[in-house]
């Protein structure tokens, strides 16, 4: 199809306006000044910086603790609720279930912060890391058991009923047939979990106590007052990590669909 | 035995979900039914089992509601947290469309690449992008210095901290957003409809208006409320972008809780903005129901 | 040596295998099967025929264990299975979607049974080879489904339900995702499979064809009830009501009145007037009563001159002529408006139809090529 000059200006601004910032972020980090703004030649003084920041180390590994565990929890509770959610049939009490699935896709950080800060007081729980465990599983098992769910309403039924049918317990179909076949699905989840928790800055900032700074809480004190080059050395680093992961994701996802695509190919021509 | 598999199934996840999500929420209605005290936690009536249920209940009132309503800030700062969304889901939509349409027209071996580079910056932090428009937006950021190069202005523009920058910052992060489900619904347009439209007698512009944006409806609609609803409840982008004169009621919750310590009036503000976005995240439900049984 | 034909079902001393005893199924308020009663026996292939929503499948669904009776019992070799899980079930069922487990390759697809049994390694890979080697896979093994044809997938799902040497083996549909021409020679494969494995096979199918060319025994459904049990011959060529000789083939279907007369013959009066039709029937009628006569096509012939003598006759003129290669079936509309479709071979090749349109013709067949029906 021939693109019209317009559709061409339409994607060129449209993609200049999505990425110059974050191409501007990236060249200032090398910038020798202090002043973010004034170019004063190329150097990498901020990321030693960065590197001997210890409070900003203590922050990632802090962050980077809470992310993995939480999206680990998220992910297998929120795929437990996709497959009550498609598998379950009718229980009691199942449209307040999905309706507490979907509730928090939807609802304002600020409001799910306060309200998890309110309970932990509630109860008496020390704020620290457990808690923004808690608080960070609890929503990203929503985001989880949406992406697992989509991947197991268009599950073929009849793989698990032919693995009960060849002798399998529940359990063990479940193990060896439905799950390493919507593993794509959860891996999904637990990516978005993971990234969920290390965006966070609201929710966090509500259930943490002093004991546990994450980055994202870091980062926001650093900037309110101002820009900071150490910042821009950061953001290079995160914003490099996460092109990388995603350039590799979507690599492979096109080499298998090309792999299956040809194999179909080839085994109509067999047949 | 596959009774009691399939009960623990279901409590898990349940019985998780009612702890650490109904549950809090009951907690910040009591608590924005309640009054402030000079104690730990700062509010009453603390309940016991001694007094009983009634005592406990009968000591709640609406006095909080009813200060939100008398004072002007809450009212404002709704009210413009209410503007601010709509314009900038607005603009986004207008900026979004385009790009959506000139993917889908794209080549089809482009299609892919550009799906990417539209989700790539969502799985980048949200703070970061941000923050990417502070150096550029403040008075002697990168826009003021390529303006001033260009000699389009000869004074630096204030555009950091002010609403301006807000509309940028929502339109910048939640731009991905609004692209996606417009996009996913012009690619399933069939290409003969327009063919048909112009065989017919409508313009090439006629027969966008006709046929191209009512069947990408769905898509409009659902960008939108993606766009608007967290928009209205946003805290870092007026925090970091707005000046002190940008009211939005997240910015309002936060100040509220964390600089007043008023814990009632802030659940109160939580209450009320949860009530005024039932209506539009139930709207937005409906549509993406009749979207799935076309 | 003599063969004995294979008939249990007449053998009074023989336990079935199956036994279907008065069950009824409902979902909720629509009823899938009602009171139904069925015997089926060791080294039987037996079929389950009768359009969508007949019921069919549930039967299966409730062999397999994935459905439990709303009443009744059903037992396997004397046993009832109710309480049975389908994994704990000496049965096997080969899928309609065939449901080969997308992330094995074919050779763990069909080891995934006997692994479920913990069959010891050396034996389990001798039973594997031994599945491939009958269904003709041996050089496709460490492909995965989607690197395979639709036949083949066929077969690995045959195979893999047939691996742990179930004693009934359930087959959905088996052949429905197949084209017409492999369709035919996969029939005569499972046939051939059935055979040599000795295993009893319960195939649900839609397709009468397919239905009376594998079975030993062929039951006819509707509506969650039997309404046939029999070989393949006897429904085609006794069927005991109008709606089993609808369903089976092509078929002429005369609606009249009894009339019994002497040794077993009945005659049908049709309308005032009419010529009564003279059938050999085995049940008895009253007379009066109403009744059917069913008469296939091809024991119906037709020709331009009155036939000397035959039991029925009857003048009409030819109003339609279809052409299907082997056979020519004539539409001879008699003089009270109604169709009488009668059919010959087509032995002489560029032979001209021996009758054109409009043509005045005489039909005629002899007592006992119809079957009189009460219902």
């Amino acid at each position: 199809m021939r693109l019209s000059w317009f559709n061409v200006t339409s994607l060129t601004l449209g993609f200049a306006f999505l990425y110059l910032p974050m191409v501007i972020l990236v060249i200032y980090s090398f910038n020798e000044s202090k002043l973010v703004t004034v170019w004063a030649g190329f150097s990498t003084r901020w990321y030693g910086e960065l590197f001997s920041n210890e409070a900003f180390l203590d922050a990632a590994w802090v962050t980077l603790k809470v992310a993995v565990v939480s999206s680990s929890f998220a992910t297998v509770l929120g795929t437990m609720a996709a497959y009550v959610l498609v598998r379950g049939g009718r229980f009691m009490g199942r449209t307040l279930f999905s309706g507490m699935i979907y509730a928090p896709l939807v609802m304002p950080e600020v409001i799910t912060g306060l309200s998890l800060l309110l309970l932990f007081i509630g109860i008496g729980l020390d704020r620290g890391v457990l808690t923004v465990v808690l608080a960070h599983t609890t929503f990203s098992m929503c985001y989880v058991s949406v992406v697992v769910s989509s991947r197991l309403m268009t599950f073929d039924r009849s793989l698990e009923e032919a693995a009960l049918d060849l002798g399998c317990s529940p359990w063990d179909a479940f193990r060896l047939v439905t799950l390493p076949i919507i593993a794509p699905a959860v891996i999904s989840g637990w990516l978005l979990a993971f990234t969920l928790s290390l965006d966070d800055l609201v929710i966090a900032s509500f259930t943490t106590g002093p004991s546990a700074t994450t980055l994202p809480i870091k980062i926001f004190s650093a900037v309110r007052l101002g820009v900071s080059p150490e910042i821009n050395a950061l953001s290079t680093i995160m914003i490099g990590l996460v092109t990388i992961g995603v350039l590799t994701a979507s690599l492979a996802t096109k080499r298998n669909a090309l792999r299956q695509k040809k194999d179909a190919q080839a085994a109509a021509r067999a047949a | 035995m596959k009774d009691f598999r399939r009960t623990l199934l279901i409590l898990v996840p349940y019985l998780w979900l009612l702890a650490l999500f109904l549950v809090p929420f009951l907690i910040v209605v009591k608590i924005s039914l309640s009054d402030i005290a000079l104690a730990r936690p700062p509010y009453l009536p603390q309940f016991s089992w001694a007094d009983g249920i009634w005592s406990f209940l009968s000591q709640l009132d609406l006095e909080n509601f009813a200060f939100l309503a008398s004072d002007d800030l809450y009212w404002k700062a709704y009210l413009s947290s209410l503007r601010i969304a709509l314009v900038s889901t607005l603009l986004t939509l207008l900026i979004g469309y385009p790009i959506a349409y000139g993917m889908a027209r794209a080549p089809e071996e482009w299609r892919a690449t550009l799906m990417m580079l539209v989700i790539l910056p969502f799985w980048t932090s949200f703070l970061i992008r941000v923050y990417a428009w502070m150096g550029i937006l403040s008075q002697e950021g990168f826009l003021n210095q390529f303006l001033l190069w260009t000699g389009l202005i000869s004074t630096p523009l204030t555009i950091l901290n002010t609403n301006t920058a807000v509309y940028i910052g929502i339109v910048y992060t939640y731009l991905p957003f609004m692209i996606l489900p417009i996009y996913a619904a012009l690619d399933r347009l069939d290409g003969s409809l327009i063919e048909a439209a112009e065989d017919l007698g409508c313009s090439r512009l006629s027969a966008f208006w006709l046929v191209t944006i009512p069947l990408s409806r769905n898509g409009i609609i659902a960008g939108s409320f993606l766009v608007f609803i967290p928009a209205l409840g946003e805290f870092v982008i007026p925090s970091l972008l707005g000046g002190s004169g940008t009211l939005m009621i997240g910015k309002v919750l936060w100040e509220e809780f964390f600089s007043n310590r008023d814990w009632p009036v802030a659940s109160a503000v939580a209450v009320v903005l949860l009530l005024i976005l039932i209506v539009p995240i139930v709207l937005f439900q409906r549509n993406q129901q009749k979207q799935g049984d076309p | 040596m003599p063969q004995t034909k294979f008939a249990p079902w007449d053998d009074p001393n023989q336990k079935p295998l199956i036994r279907f005893e008065n069950v009824t199924k409902r979902f909720g308020d629509f009823t899938a099967i009602e009171a139904l009663t069925l015997d089926i026996y060791e080294r039987e292939f037996f079929a389950l025929l009768g359009p969508s929503g007949c019921g069919k499948t549930t039967m299966m669904r409730m062999l397999a264990g994935f459905e439990a009776p709303t009443s009744g019992r059903i037992e396997l070799q004397g046993q009832d299975i109710a309480s049975v899980p389908p994994n704990k079930r000496a049965v096997n069922m080969m899928f309609q979607s065939y449901a080969l487990f997308p992330h094995l390759t074919i050779w763990d697809n069909i080891a995934f049974g006997l692994r479920r049994d913990r069959m010891p390694k050396h034996d389990l890979a001798d039973r594997v080879e031994e599945m491939l080697k009958l269904v003709r896979l041996e050089q496709f093994a460490r492909r995965k489904p989607h690197q395979i044809s639709g036949g083949q997938r066929q077969r690995v799902a045959l195979a893999r339900s047939l691996a742990k040497a179930p004693k009934l083996l359930l087959l959905d549909e088996p052949l429905g995702a197949l084209d017409k021409k492999l369709r035919q020679d996969t029939q005569f494969e499972l046939m051939d499979i059935q055979e040599k494995t000795g295993t009893t096979f319960v195939i649900v199918t839609h397709d009468q064809e397919e239905a009376m060319t594998v079975a030993s025994r062929v039951a006819v459904m509707d509506q969650g009830a039997l309404m046939q049990v029999d070989t393949p011959e006897q429904i085609y060529e006794a069927p005991n009501s109008v709606y089993v000789a609808d369903f089976i083939g092509d078929v002429n279907i005369i609606a009249g009145t009894a009339q019994p007369d002497a040794d077993g013959v009945v005659m049908l009066n049709r309308a005032e007037g009419a010529t009564p039709l003279r059938t050999r029937s085995e049940i008895a009628f009253a007379p009066g009563q109403p009744c059917h006569l069913a008469i296939r096509p091809e024991k119906i012939a037709i020709s331009a001159e009155r036939p000397e003598a035959a039991d029925n006759m009857l003048q009409g003129k030819v109003m339609d002529i279809a052409y299907i290669g082997n056979l020519f079936t004539y539409h001879v509309e008699l003089p009270d408006g109604s169709v009488i479709k009668a059919q010959t071979a087509n032995t002489k090749r560029l032979a001209s139809r021996s009758f054109t349109w409009e043509e005045p013709v005489w039909i005629a067949w002899t007592d006992s090529a119809g079957v009189l029906l009460d219902r």
